[in-house]
């Protein structure tokens, strides 16, 4: 069987459940809500635009905040894998930040830019830039040996070594991290967005929550989790899966 | 003198260890042109000396001159081809033969120069792929194509065909045969193959190990493109150096296991 139809059986299945589970009326509708309004909600969200609003403002966040944090995370991730001082120091201070979760930072952010979007833009930075880093650092201090042999017998040394063999050699380690940090960045995006003015997926999400709006927020849950898989299935594993081949890794993958 | 090895020694400190002697008193001469194979057991350092004569690495005493200067680094008149192919992989090809090419010539030469050596090794309708997409044997022409691209007078080889099946091997040793015979290189050749040492060689340098010394210069006098029953009778007289000193290895090896 291939797997698109057994994925459309379990949705479908799963759907019907969760029908069944709102048609035997054990749970109001504002705590159960049935798939079909659900669905309605959503469909009426997109039609008004409100949504897509949403939508075309958390991508903002994100594009800006992520695009930063990649920056930053490259050149962090260099400094530690070459200088072996700042490895020690500063690398273990961020090995510490990166498993701090980017909700912690939201508090943080509303006091020092208030409810505004660079406080959403801020936490989504932090969201992403470590685990950036970490994988930054382990690509450049993995470069084979045997590639910078074979540079140096061809006369290749210094910067151009650098530029020309030890990065594009930690591509694949740099892919790697590009994705995750998209992960990390889209879920903190999601935190500071909730405690925000709006607008933003994160922001009507949390709206619907106090107006008791259960369809609603399902419906954006449903969204957020949509986009993440779509995301990260036909972009960043597609360009990961390519790179990997042509980087000779496909096994090792 | 072409290539002058002098007196080397080599010894690796590891840290709490007792220094590991690789190589001894290594002293070899070479002359312009000439064929030179480095045979020995596993661990009698001929890697190593390769790596010190290519300025990979520096002897522990002793020096080794490559027209009477001292080699200290790597560089453009030595290339060097490894037991793995060591080609770039996000680099076509093409892009590969022509890097250490890129700061010397002109785009226009380069491409010549690709089209030139990828002929040389019969790769020519594969100068647009990238390497992941070539077969092993194949990836590790391509290494050759690269390290003539230099156009160094020396080209070392570092147990080039150790990592492919005995077909492919065969024709590698008589593409690289021809290609000595046409561009007259001084090619120093690191094996642990008696047939394919007597094969390509003038000289086979015969090696013992712990610590690696020279204990044969072993002269091939036998007529090119070489045949099988010339070199029977050459490769059992290599067999009997090596037999004594590969038997001490083993009972070293044996003993060393038994300590443990």
């Amino acid at each position: 069987m291939p797997v698109v139809v057994k994925r459309i059986i379990f949705f479908v299945a799963l759907i019907l459940i969760w029908h069944g589970i709102f048609l035997l009326g054990f749970w109001p509708d504002s705590m159960i809500p049935s798939p079909f309004t659900v669905a309605e909600t959503i469909y009426a969200g997109l039609a008004d635009m409100t949504l897509v609003y949403d939508i075309i403002a958390s991508f903002r966040h994100l594009l800006i905040g992520l695009s930063i944090s990649l920056v930053i995370g490259t050149l962090l991730g260099v400094l530690l894998a070459k200088v072996k001082t700042a490895d020690e120091t500063l690398g273990t201070m961020i090995l510490a930040l990166q498993s701090v979760p980017s909700i912690v930072w939201v508090p943080l952010a509303i006091i020092w830019f208030g409810f505004t979007e660079a406080s959403i833009i801020f936490v989504v930075i932090i969201g992403g830039t470590f685990v950036m880093t970490m994988n930054m650092r382990i690509g450049i201090k993995n470069v084979a040996p045997i590639y910078l042999k074979a540079a140096r017998t061809m006369g290749s040394t210094g910067m151009d070594l650098f530029l020309k063999v030890v990065v594009p050699a930690s591509i694949p380690h740099a892919v790697t991290g590009v994705r995750l940090a998209w992960a990390f960045s889209w879920r903190a995006l999601m935190a500071g967005e909730m405690l925000s003015t709006g607008p933003g997926l994160g922001y009507t999400l949390s709206y619907a929550s106090d107006f008791n709006n259960m369809s609603l927020v399902i419906g954006i849950i449903i969204i957020i989790g949509v986009i993440g898989s779509i995301v990260d299935q036909l972009v960043f594993q597609r360009i990961e899966n390519k790179v990997l081949k042509r980087w000779g890794m496909e096994e090792a993958a | 003198m072409y290539l002058d090895i002098n007196n080397i020694s080599k010894s690796f400190q590891k840290k709490d260890e007792q220094p590991l002697q690789a190589l001894k008193n290594i002293n070899l001469e070479i002359n312009e042109g000439e064929f030179i194979s480095l045979l020995g057991p596993s661990g009698c350092g001929k890697s190593t000396l390769l790596s010190m004569i290519a300025g990979l690495s520096n002897p522990s005493s002793g020096s080794v001159s490559l027209e009477n200067k001292e080699v200290t680094e790597p560089g453009p008149d030595k290339s060097m081809v490894f037991q793995k192919p060591a080609l770039f992989p996000w680099m076509s090809v093409k892009e590969n033969v022509t890097f250490p090419l890129r700061k010397q010539l002109s785009k226009k030469k380069q491409e010549q120069a690709a089209a030139d050596y990828l002929k040389m090794v019969h790769l020519s309708q594969f100068a647009e792929n990238y390497p992941h997409e070539l077969s092993g044997g194949m990836q590790q022409r391509v290494a050759i194509a690269r390290a003539l691209a230099m156009d160094s007078g020396l080209l070392l080889m570092d147990e080039p065909f150790g990592a492919l099946d005995e077909q492919t091997r065969q024709v590698l040793q008589d593409e690289v045969e021809k290609i000595w015979l046409d561009t007259k290189k001084t090619i120093v050749f690191v094996t642990h193959s008696i047939r394919e040492a007597i094969k390509l060689s003038d000289r086979v340098i015969i090696m013992s190990a712990r610590p690696g010394t020279i204990i044969s210069d072993f002269k091939v006098n036998v007529e090119r493109p070489r045949k099988q029953q010339d070199m029977a009778a050459l490769e059992e007289d290599v067999m009997a150096i090596l037999k004594t000193e590969i038997e001490n290895v083993m009972e070293e090896e044996l003993q060393y296991a038994g300590s443990r």
